[in-house]
């Protein structure tokens, strides 16, 4: 077991890999109630392309499968393991991302208990016709409930602006009509590939002892019999640089218009350090050019333009990565004319002051903190970083050594327009 | 045990509250104003922590503001509004790095407080009103707030719910104000409400982090001042007989129609019933163990999300849900199956003790973030009482299966709200 040590945060991280290839990741936390851990596959909505465990051939398997799977882990033969999480006393539960399927569970009381129900669970597929009938029902809820949702549509509609090709632009729930044609072998074929130990990561945070529950563990590991491991192959089709779509309107039963404008990233075959500082600066940049502390910040709101619905990020995975900006406002063209004038002035060294750099940074260091006194963000966050060979603790000195000419280039860099489009919902 | 060590003073107008843990990274400060909802005060009520927040005299734009913010390692503000059985609650937060754990040693924590106090003593005023364009602003924000409730159907059926079951209740009224109130705010308006609710309203700081309790005490004490008061009180109906189940359907333009069921539970935070009122919400439908979760969900696929919650203060349970429309019938009466099942004793002693042991897990995982603790502090004030979180997980563990049941018997239906499709309504 690897001690990793963190002095100015007081952390202490411990790890080791498995035999079958899991990576186990102990935080111990003093003074909380709770013990959080993550069971997280490398496997989310855009592992749709893929040649299945033992055989040779690529498949592509219907949108929203990842997503059903997370949902039929839950049920097994003997019942519903939501009920023998709160028999022990835990809340439960999982979501699945573009890149991760996660499972996890909280819980103030019974944590070894827990924790082997969380990898008996996972590591027990059960899956049968009827079952998996009977879900589509529940999914297919969940799916209009999002239909009827203006901001998932308003996020969604951007993402599939900017792809043309990219699995990343399919809803990670699918459609009513591509939930339809999943069955049970269809799942448990995807299960066998991609939940294999070495393509997963445990990652246990909260007031525990640390080596005891490093035994557990193994012991738990070693008690399953794995099959042999092989490098998963995926398949994805080429991306054009540029977006598919400028501009889309959607419209909906809303009284506010919504409007957010995207930028489609350019340097997505990155990992490690790289990567860690290329989404750090970008979000720098994006922090000084639309924080609240901004003057963009406060021409667009004082214009009336935005409200506190206003928001940016980035984010960049491998194989895409984007820029969103907007929120609810009166004029959504006119909000997209003006946020796209802001990013190119930016081109032009507008903006950009060392001052200004220096409070940002600070700013993010502060969040960073505040970001830490959360399991939750520690577990996720860290999973995260490590399936793109980041290190979540590696932020804080990343941030200290952004500098200006960091920030300007990726201004110059990110900042195109052929890579700019817009998506917007207005009232029908 | 004790799980949280709260010490409370009482300060020139005010109570500080303190908890000293060594859990965070970062401290903790939280002001809270508290007022009887009123359908002449709420819209003004709503509008005046986002105009304190956005400059003050010192820093007298948004920019400034910020700025200092991000000055202080990215310092968050935030401003948060409730309401509490029959009262509006202001709440104003700020969470300000420990420089314990930075490079820089400039203490922060009296800063933090500094600029509390700034922003709620020192605004952007003439002394006689707010300045002008700030609450131009400020009332466009508030207006599109209020309205951003219609695009977002699920708090838009649990709002319209509220209003349809507590149509003569002060509770009915909207945290965000009414609409058709903002326009008439001035700033002359605005400020003299100010300047009443700094002399009326309840007024409580929590300060939760690894800090000194003297040195908090005497920060709060150079800072914050003001004159003592009673806070009003305001008559809080918790009993009400229900005659007749008020059934309301609305169509609009969606495609999940949206089941929101209101019942009266007859019962409030710091009653002997309330411990077993939330074992019973949370057999019925407050988990995903719970039967509203396993019936409606996992046994029929009707929902994806079905559960229920209580309002401490006001002693309202509701249940949401998001089915098809044609599914309308089979829901509602599969909901009341589900109580009648509580009403008559049809639970096992396991149901009981898998939901004591999530809500004791619930309590005590909330108390691990700050602001959590906060709020199951805040309890206490709001309802007048002193009760501990130790006797609350106390008393929760003996609550009977009778107790239970003797419940589910006061809790009465009184509306069911369903917004469906624009197709017809079978």
């Amino acid at each position: 077991m690897e001690k990793i040590t963190f002095e100015q945060l007081q952390e202490e991280l411990y790890y080791e890999k498995l035999e079958n290839g899991l990576d186990v990741y102990i935080l111990p936390k003093k003074g909380f109630n709770k013990t959080y851990a993550t069971f997280t596959t490398k496997y989310g909505s855009i592992d749709n392309h893929f040649v299945p465990l033992g055989k040779e051939e690529l498949v592509k398997v219907p949108d929203g499968i990842a997503h059903f799977l997370e949902h039929k882990l839950f049920e097994k033969e003997d019942g519903d393991v939501f009920q023998q999480f709160s028999r022990q006393g835990a809340s439960a539960n999982a979501f699945t991302s573009f890149t991760r399927t996660a499972y996890l569970f909280s819980s103030t009381s019974n944590v070894e208990q827990n924790l082997d129900t969380l990898m008996d669970f996972v590591q027990e597929p059960y899956f049968t016709e009827k079952t998996v009938e009977k879900e589509k029902g529940i999914i297919g809820q969940e799916i209009t409930m999002y239909d009827d949702n203006p901001d998932w549509r308003l996020y969604f509609g951007v993402i599939q602006n900017m792809y043309k090709n990219h699995p990343v632009k399919i809803d990670i729930a699918g459609t009513i009509e591509s939930i339809s044609h999943i069955t049970k072998d269809m799942l448990y074929e995807c299960y066998h590939t991609f939940y294999h130990p070495s393509n997963m990561l445990l990652f246990i945070v909260g007031p525990v002892q640390v080596e005891e529950m490093m035994k557990q563990v193994k012991d738990n590991q070693a008690k399953k019999k794995f099959d042999v491991k092989v490098e998963i192959k995926r398949q994805f089709e080429d991306e054009v640089q540029e977006v598919a779509e400028k501009k889309q309107v959607l419209k909906m039963n809303v009284q506010t218009s919504k409007c957010l404008f995207g930028i489609k990233a350019l340097n997505v075959d990155q990992s490690g350090e790289q990567m860690l500082k290329n989404e750090l600066s970008t979000n720098v940049l994006l922090d000084l050019l639309f924080s609240k502390s901004s003057e963009n910040y406060n021409k667009l709101y004082t214009e009336g333009l935005i409200d506190e619905t206003f928001s940016f990020d980035y984010t960049q995975e491998q194989g895409f990565g984007f820029a969103m900006i907007g929120g609810d406002t009166r004029d959504p063209d006119r909000l997209a004319e003006v946020l796209q004038q802001m990013v190119l002035e930016v081109k032009n060294g507008g903006l950009l002051t060392e001052e200004s750099l220096e409070r940002t940074k600070k700013k993010k260091i502060g969040a960073f903190l505040r970001a830490i006194n959360s399991p939750e963000y520690i577990a996720n966050q860290f999973t995260r970083y490590a399936f793109n060979e980041m290190d979540l603790f590696g932020v804080v000195p990343t941030l200290e050594s952004i500098s200006l000419e960091d920030v300007q280039n990726v201004a110059n860099e990110f900042f195109a327009e052929d890579r700019f489009t817009v998506c917007q919902v207005v009232p029908k | 045990m004790t799980v949280i060590s709260e010490a409370v003073h009482e300060l020139n107008g005010y109570k500080l509250h303190i908890v000293k843990t060594e859990k965070y990274k970062t401290n903790t400060i939280v002001w809270k104003m508290k007022a009887p909802l009123s359908k002449e005060d709420v819209t003004q009520r709503a509008l005046l922590p986002y105009v304190l927040q956005s400059s003050t005299k010192n820093y007298p734009t948004t920019t400034k503001l910020r700025s200092y913010l991000d000055d202080l390692y990215g310092a968050s503000m935030f401003i948060d509004l409730s309401k509490k059985g029959e009262y509006h609650v202001i709440s104003i937060s700020i969470e300000i790095a420990n420089e314990k754990f930075l490079s820089d040693p400039t203490p922060l924590l009296k800063k933090g407080l500094e600029l509390l106090s700034e922003i709620v003593t020192n605004p952007n005023s003439d002394g006689s009103s707010f300045e002008s364009e700030t609450v131009t602003k400020e009332k466009r924000a508030l207006a599109q707030r209020i309205q951003s409730v219609f695009d977002d159907k699920m708090k838009y059926s649990s709002s319209r719910l509220v209003e349809e079951m507590c149509k003569e209740e002060p509770y009915s009224l909207h945290v965000h104000g009414e609409l058709n109130d903002v326009e008439g705010i001035t700033p002359e308006s605005l400020f003299q409400y100010y300047e009443r609710a700094l002399a009326e309203d309840e007024l409580d700081l929590y300060i939760i982090g690894d800090v000194e309790e003297e040195e908090v005490i005497s920060f709060s004490k150079e800072l914050l001042q003001f004159e003592a008061r009673i806070p009003s009180l305001n008559d809080n109906q918790i009993s009400r007989s229900v005659s007749q189940v008020n059934e309301v359907k609305e169509r609009q333009d969606v495609k999940q129609g949206k089941l929101n069921i209101g019942y009266r539970t007859n019962v409030v935070y710091g009653s002997e019933d309330y411990y077993a009122l939330q074992v019973f919400n949370g057999i019925f439908g407050g988990f995903s163990h719970s039967k509203l979760f396993l019936n409606v969900r996992e046994k029929a696929s009707l929902a994806y999300y079905v559960g229920s919650r209580l309002e401490s203060h006001k002693g309202l349970m509701m249940v949401m849900s998001g089915i098809d429309e044609k599914n309308y019938e089979q829901a509602v009466r599969i909901v009341n199956e589900q109580m009648q099942a509580m009403q008559s004793g049809d639970f096992t002693d396991q149901e009981i003790e898998q939901t004591k042991a999530v809500i004791r897990n619930q309590l005590l995982e909330t108390i691990d973030t700050a602001r959590g603790m906060v709020e199951i502090l805040y309890h206490n004030v709001v309802a007048k009482k002193n009760i501990t979180l130790d006797e609350w997980l106390e008393k929760m563990e003996q609550v009977s299966k009778e107790s239970i049941v003797g419940v589910a018997n006061k809790v009465q239906q009184d509306t069911i709200y369903f917004l469906t499709g624009t197709e017809a309504i079978s």
